[in-house]
C-alpha cells in the first residue's frame, strides 16, 4: 500500500497542516520509506488475537461526582492568545452564515 | 400540516418515510464527565473550566461515576443490554469549541445496545415499538458564539466536557408523527428516571434525524440524509415532512437522493444542505488510550436495573387497573412523574380516585401549566384530599370548593380555614335554611305562586335563587327537599 | 541562606554555568530561575521535618508541566507557555524536599532519538561533544552526566530515557506503565508514555522513582499498586533469580564489542548467584513497525490540541482554517510534522484496519511473549540497551534508520513492563548500557539486579 501525493494532501488537510507543494515529493517518499517497513505486519497471523486496548488489564477507576475543580494558578486570559469578556476569540469562520453552520472544508 | 404538503403535488403518496433518530441527552450530574468542574448552566463565559476541559498540555480525563450510573439507568429504562465492558474512543476533528481536537465518545463497544421503546398502540391495540440500536456515553463540546463580536467567533467552554448520552434508534419510524411520538415517549422515560431534565430549549436534549424515502412496499432502505439543528419537537416533525417531500420529489422525477447533512432553519421553515465539517467526515476513531475499558460487574448492572423507578408504561397499566380510571385520564395523569405522584398522594390521603383525577386534571394542571412545577404547587395533595372530602360530606358545596381551591392556590391556607373565614361552610341549621327559602319565596311572588300551582320545573330555579341568597352556604339537597315539601303541602 | 539545600542548589547552578551556558555549552537546560530555586531551597532548609529528597536539586524534561518555568516540549508551538498547573511528579518531588533547578532540552514533543530535533538547538553529549546525547530526554541525561544534578526526570515512549542514559553513561529507568502518574506529562503517545528517572547512580534513580511512584487519582491509567522501597533493593546475592537472555536481542549483526560487554555483565550477575537462561521473544522484530504505527497515531490525536485557540503563540489570520494551518505549520518541526501525517494516515478511513488495528493485534503478541517468559519462572531479562554507542551529529539522516535505535527498548513500552539501563562498559571511550526488563510492577527485582551490576563494575575497576 503506497501512499500517494493526494493521500499526503488529504491527511495534511485533516491534520490542519499546510504542507507546501514543493515539499510533497520528499514527504511522500519518506512516508513510503517508513510504511514499507510496516508491511512486515501484514504477514503476521493475528486471527483471534484481540487488539491491545491500552496496557494491562486494569479497569477504569472512577471519580466521585464532586468538586472542586483543579485550580488554575493563572487565569485563562493570562495565557490565551486572544480573549474578551471571558470569551476566547478566534477568527470568524470564513464562510460562516449563521449559528449552527458547520465549518466549511475550504 | 406543513406548507409543503399543501403545495407539493402529493408525490409523497407513492413513497414511504423512513426515520431514525439520534438523541443527545445531557446527564444530570453536578460535575463534568471527565473533570470536577461544575455543570451549572448560565455561569460567566469559561468560568467553569480547568486544565482538563481546557485541554491544557498534560491534563488527563477521569470518568465521573455518577455519569456512568445515570447512563446505565437510561439504558435499562430503554430495555437495552448493558455491556460489561465498554470502550471509550476518540472522535477526531478540529473545531474551536472542541478543545482537545477530539471528542471522547464511544464507538465500537458502546455502553449498551439492543433496546426498545413503546411509543403508542396501533389501531388493533398492538404496541408500536421502536428499536434502540445503542446508548453510548460522550462529552459535550463548548459553545461558539458567532454574532457577539464583529469578525470573530467567541468561544465559551463551560459546556465542554459535560456528560451526554447519545440514544440511537433503529430506522423504525414511518412518519413525522411517529417521530414526534417517539421523542415524547423518550423524553418521558428520561424524565421519569431523572437521568436528565431533557429540556430542548436549554439544549439538554438535542435531536438529529436520519430520513430517507422509498417506494411503498420496497423493503430496502433508500439513501438517507441527516437533518440537524432541530430545536423543538414540532420542528422535528415539520423538518421531516419537508425533507421527505423534497426527497420524494427527487425520486419521483427520476433523480437520486445525495447522502448529505441538512440543516433545519426554523425561522424560514426550510431544510437546506449544510457544509460538511470535514471534507470526508474522516473522524479517525480509535480507542481512547487515556481511559482503560469501563468494566461493570454483572451484579452491579442487575442492581441498577432493579433500582429503576416505575416506568411510564407500567404506571399507565397500574393506574387503569388500580384506580379504574379511563385511559384518557391516565394518559394525562402519567404524562409526567410528578403529576402522577401528586395524584397518588391525593388518593392516598383518602380522596376517591375518579374525583381526585378530575380535580388534578381540570383544576391543578390548569393552575400549574406554563412550566411551573406541580411538586411546588401551593395546594398540597393532603389539602386537596381534604377539600374533596369536604365536598363529599357536604361540608362545602362544589361551587364553594372551587372558590376555596382558587384561594388556597394563592395563599397556601388550609381549605377548612378558608371555608370558615369566607363563610363557605354548608349551613345545616334548619331555621337558617327555612329563612332563606321564605325570603326567596317572598321576594319572587310570581314564581312562588306558579311553583305552588304545580309548575315543578321551577324547582331548579328556586334552588338556585336560594343558593344565591345563601351565598352558596345552603345545602342544595336540603333546599331541594324543603321546597318539594312546600309544594306538596301546597304552601 | 547557607543551609544544605541552598548550597546544593548553588552548586548545581555553578556547574550549569560552567558546562551548559554559551555557544560551546551542552545546551541541556532550557529554562531556569535561580532566584526562585534558591528561595525553594531556603524553604526546604527551614523545614524541621526533612523529606526523602530534602535539598536534592533536580531537573525535569521540558514536557513536564511546571508553574514557574516554561513547558515548551522543545517546540515553537509552546514558545513562552508557562503551565497554570503542576504535574503530579513535580509536586511529589517538591513535597519530598527536592528543588527544581531547570527544565531540560528534548527532541520536539519527545519525537527523536538524538536531541537533534529540538527547536532550541541540539544537546551535546558531555562525554564527547561531537556526538548526540541520545533522545528524546537528551537534556536530562546530559545534565546528570555533566554533574549538574544527580536526579533528573525524563519521559519514555519508545526509548527516550534508557537510550540517552546508555549514551551518556548514567542510569535510566522506565517504570511499569501505570506506575507513575502521567498527569502533567504532555502526551506524545498516551498508551506508551511514562515518566522516567535518570540517576547518576542506581541509588539516585531508585530514590527518585520511589518518590514519584504510586497511584494518582488524576490519571485513570495510574495503577493502585504498592510501591516498594527501591533504595533498599541493594543486595549482594542474586540466588534464585532467573535472568533470561532473549536471543532476538543478540542478533549476529550486533556490534561484537557490545555483545562482549553484555556477556561480561551477564557473567557478573551469574557470579552473584543468578541463573542465566537463553530464551526467545519471537515477535521482537515487529516492535519497530508496531511502535511506529501506534505512537504516531496517538500523537496525531494528542497534538491536535495545539491549535492556537487557548494557549501558545497564534499566527494571526483572517480565517479560522488559515489560523489553524499557519499556527500549526509554523509551530511544528519537520519530524513532528512527519509523524502527525503518518499517524493521521494510519488512522484514516480505509487504512485503520490494515495499520492501526493490525499493529494493536501484533502488540498483543509482543506483550504475550513477555508474559509467557515471565510466567515460565524468569524474573528478569537482560539485553543491550542500544545497538551502538552514541553516534555523531547528522549520522542518521534517514528517519527509519533513526527509528531502529529503539529496537531493544520499544518492546518494553509496547508491553508496559519496567526496564532500566545501567552502564556496563565503554567502547572507545563511549559508554554502553545494559538493559534489565522486569515483570509488571516488579521494579524491585529490576533494582536488585541493577545494584548488583553497578557494584560488580565498581569492584572490577
Amino acid at each position: 500500500m503506497a501512499i500517494g501525493t493526494d493521500d499526503v494532501r488529504h491527511v495534511a488537510a485533516l491534520a490542519r497542516l499546510a504542507v507546501p507543494e514543493s515539499q510533497l515529493p520528499e514527504l511522500v517518499s519518506q512516508l513510503n520509506g517508513i510504511l514499507s517497513h510496516m508491511d512486515a505486519l501484514a504477514k503476521v497471523k493475528t486471527v483471534g488475537v484481540m487488539p491491545a486496548a491500552g496496557v494491562g488489564d486494569a479497569a477504569m477507576p472512577l471519580r466521585a461526582d464532586i468538586g472542586p475543580p483543579i485550580p488554575l494558578a493563572r487565569p485563562l486570559e493570562s495565557f490565551a492568545p486572544q480573549s474578551r469578556d471571558g470569551f476566547l476569540l478566534v477568527p470568524r469562520l470564513a464562510t460562516h452564515e449563521s449559528a449552527g453552520d458547520d465549518e466549511s472544508d475550504e | 400540516m406543513s406548507d409543503v404538503s399543501k403545495k407539493a403535488p402529493r408525490a409523497t403518496d407513492a413513497y414511504e418515510m423512513v426515520v431514525g433518530l439520534e438523541v443527545h441527552v445531557q446527564l444530570l450530574t453536578r460535575t463534568k464527565a471527565f473533570c470536577s468542574c461544575s455543570t451549572a448552566y448560565g455561569a460567566p463565559p469559561n468560568a467553569n473550566t480547568c486544565p482538563v476541559c481546557l485541554a491544557l498540555p498534560g491534563a488527563l480525563p477521569v470518568l465521573n461515576e455518577e455519569a456512568v450510573r445515570l447512563a446505565v439507568r437510561a439504558a435499562h429504562a430503554l430495555h437495552c443490554t448493558v455491556n460489561e465492558t465498554s470502550i471509550f474512543a476518540r472522535k477526531n476533528y478540529f473545531y474551536p469549541d472542541l478543545p482537545k481536537g477530539y471528542q471522547i465518545s464511544q464507538f465500537d463497544k458502546p455502553l449498551a445496545e439492543h433496546g426498545k421503546l413503546d411509543i403508542g398502540v396501533n389501531a388493533d391495540g398492538t404496541p408500536i415499538t421502536i428499536g434502540i440500536t445503542r446508548v453510548h456515553m460522550e462529552e459535550d463540546a463548548g459553545k461558539s458564539v458567532h454574532d457577539r463580536y464583529p469578525g470573530v467567533t467567541a468561544i465559551d467552554l463551560n459546556r465542554s466536557g459535560v456528560p451526554l448520552i447519545e440514544i440511537v434508534s433503529e430506522p423504525d419510524m414511518r412518519s413525522a408523527r411517529e417521530a414526534g411520538a417517539y421523542l415524547r415517549a423518550l423524553k418521558q422515560v428520561i424524565e421519569y428516571t431523572a437521568v436528565s431534565d431533557a429540556n430542548m430549549e436549554e439544549g439538554s436534549l438535542r435531536v438529529d434525524a436520519n430520513v430517507s424515502a422509498r417506494f411503498r412496499g420496497e423493503t430496502k432502505l433508500g439513501t438517507k440524509t441527516e437533518v440537524k439543528n432541530l430545536n423543538s419537537f414540532s420542528g422535528v416533525e415539520r423538518a421531516l415532512e419537508i425533507e421527505f417531500a423534497r426527497q420524494s420529489e427527487v425520486l419521483a422525477s427520476g433523480g437520486v437522493v445525495t447522502q448529505q447533512t441538512m440543516l433545519w432553519d426554523a425561522n424560514r421553515g426550510e431544510v437546506r444542505p449544510a457544509r460538511s465539517k470535514e471534507g470526508s467526515h474522516d473522524y479517525r476513531y480509535f480507542p481512547e488510550p487515556d481511559l482503560p475499558p469501563l468494566r461493570l460487574a454483572p451484579a452491579w448492572i442487575d442492581a441498577a436495573e432493579l433500582a429503576l423507578p416505575e416506568l411510564p408504561a407500567a404506571k399507565v397499566a397500574r393506574f387503569i387497573a388500580d384506580y379504574k380510571l379511563p385511559p384518557i385520564d391516565v394518559e394525562v395523569l402519567t404524562a409526567s412523574q410528578p403529576t402522577a405522584a401528586y395524584f397518588e398522594r391525593v388518593v392516598k390521603e383518602g380522596a376517591e380516585p375518579k374525583t381526585a383525577a378530575n380535580w388534578v386534571i381540570r383544576d391543578v394542571l390548569q393552575e400549574v401549566k406554563g412550566g411551573a412545577s406541580i411538586a411546588a404547587f401551593p395546594v398540597e395533595p393532603s389539602s386537596l384530599a381534604k377539600l374533596i372530602g369536604m365536598v363529599a360530606d357536604n361540608t362545602v358545596s362544589s361551587a364553594a370548593a372551587k372558590t376555596i381551591f382558587a384561594i388556597a392556590a394563592k395563599t397556601r391556607e388550609l381549605p377548612s380555614d378558608i371555608a370558615k373565614r369566607e363563610g363557605l361552610l354548608q349551613e345545616r341549621n334548619e331555621d337558617a335554611l327555612v329563612g332563606w327559602v321564605d325570603q326567596v319565596l317572598a321576594e319572587n311572588p310570581d314564581v312562588a305562586m306558579r311553583f305552588r300551582g304545580g309548575d315543578r320545573k321551577l324547582l331548579g330555579v328556586l334552588v338556585g335563587l336560594v343558593m344565591k341568597a345563601s351565598k352558596g352556604r345552603a345545602d342544595p339537597k336540603a333546599i331541594n327537599q324543603l321546597l318539594s315539601a312546600r309544594a306538596a303541602a301546597g304552601e | 541562606m547557607s543551609g544544605s539545600a541552598v548550597s546544593a542548589v548553588r552548586d548545581a547552578f555553578a556547574r550549569m554555568a560552567e558546562v551548559d551556558a554559551g555557544p560551546a555549552g551542552l545546551n541541556c537546560i532550557l529554562w531556569t530561575d535561580e532566584v526562585r530555586a534558591l528561595q525553594d531551597a531556603a524553604a526546604v532548609d527551614a523545614l524541621a521535618a526533612k523529606g526523602a529528597l530534602a535539598g536534592v536539586p533536580f531537573v525535569a524534561k521540558d514536557n513536564i508541566a511546571t508553574t514557574h518555568l516554561q513547558t515548551t516540549c522543545g517546540s515553537r508551538i509552546l514558545e513562552g507557555y508557562v503551565s497554570p498547573y503542576e504535574a503530579t511528579v513535580i509536586t511529589r518531588l517538591r513535597d519530598a524536599g527536592a528543588v527544581l533547578v531547570g527544565k531540560s532540552n528534548m527532541d520536539e514533543f519527545a519525537m527523536g532519538s538524538s536531541n537533534e530535533h529540538s527547536v532550541w538547538g541540539p544537546v551535546l553529549n558531555p562525554i564527547d561533544r561531537t556526538r548526540v546525547p541520545g533522545g528524546s530526554s537528551g537534556g536530562s541525561a546530559a545534565a546528570v552526566a555533566a554533574g549538574i544534578v544527580r536526579i533528573a526526570l525524563g519521559s519514555e515512549t519508545g526509548d527516550s530515557v534508557r537510550q540517552p542514559a546508555s549514551y551518556c553513561g548514567i542510569v535510566g529507568v522506565k517504570p511499569t506503565y501505570g506506575r507513575v502518574s502521567r498527569y502533567g506529562l504532555v502526551a506524545f503517545a498516551s498508551s506508551l508514555d511514562q515518566v522516567g528517572v535518570f540517576g547518576a547512580t542506581v541509588a539516585d534513580a531508585a530514590a527518585g522513582l520511589e518518590v514519584i511512584a504510586g497511584r494518582d487519582a488524576r490519571d485513570a491509567t495510574s495503577a493502585d499498586c504498592p510501591v516498594d522501597r527501591y533504595t533498599a533493593a541493594a543486595t549482594a546475592d542474586l540466588g534464585g533469580v532467573v535472568i533470561g537472555r532473549p536471543r532476538e536481542y543478540f542478533p549476529k549483526s550486533l556490534d561484537p564489542r557490545i555483545a562482549k560487554r553484555c556477556d561480561d555483565a551477564l557473567e557478573s550477575l551469574r557470579a552473584r548467584g543468578a541463573e542465566i537462561r537463553e530464551l526467545s521473544l519471537p515477535h521482537t522484530d515487529l516492535a519497530i513497525p508496531v511502535y511506529y504505527i501506534i505512537a504516531p497515531a496517538e500523537a496525531s490525536s494528542n497534538l491536535a490540541r495545539f491549535d492556537g485557540v487557548r494557549y501558545g503563540p497564534r499566527v494571526a489570520s483572517t480565517g479560522l482554517r488559515e489560523m489553524y494551518e499557519s499556527t500549526r505549520t509554523r509551530g511544528f518541526g519537520a519530524e513532528v510534522t512527519r509523524r502527525i501525517l503518518l499517524g493521521t494516515y494510519v488512522l484514516s478511513a480505509g487504512y485503520y484496519d490494515a495499520y492501526y488495528r493490525k499493529a494493536q493485534e501484533v502488540r498483543t503478541l509482543i506483550a504475550q511473549d513477555f508474559r509467557e517468559v515471565f510466567e515460565s519462572g524468569v524474573h528478569l531479562l537482560f539485553t543491550p540497551t542500544t545497538p551502538s554507542p552514541a553516534f555523531a551529529f547528522g549520522a542518521k539522516s534517514d528517519p527509519y534508520d533513526m527509528y531502529l535505535n529503539d529496537i531493544f527498548t520499544a518492546t518494553a513500552n509496547l508491553a508496559g513492563v519496567p526496564a532500566i539501563s545501567v552502564p556496563i562498559g565503554d567502547i572507545d571511550g563511549l559508554p554502553v548500557g545494559g538493559q534489565l526488563i522486569a515483570r509488571h510492577f516488579d521494579e524491585q527485582m529490576m533494582f536488585r539486579a541493577a545494584f548488583a551490576l553497578e557494584s560488580a563494575r565498581a569492584g572490577a575497576k
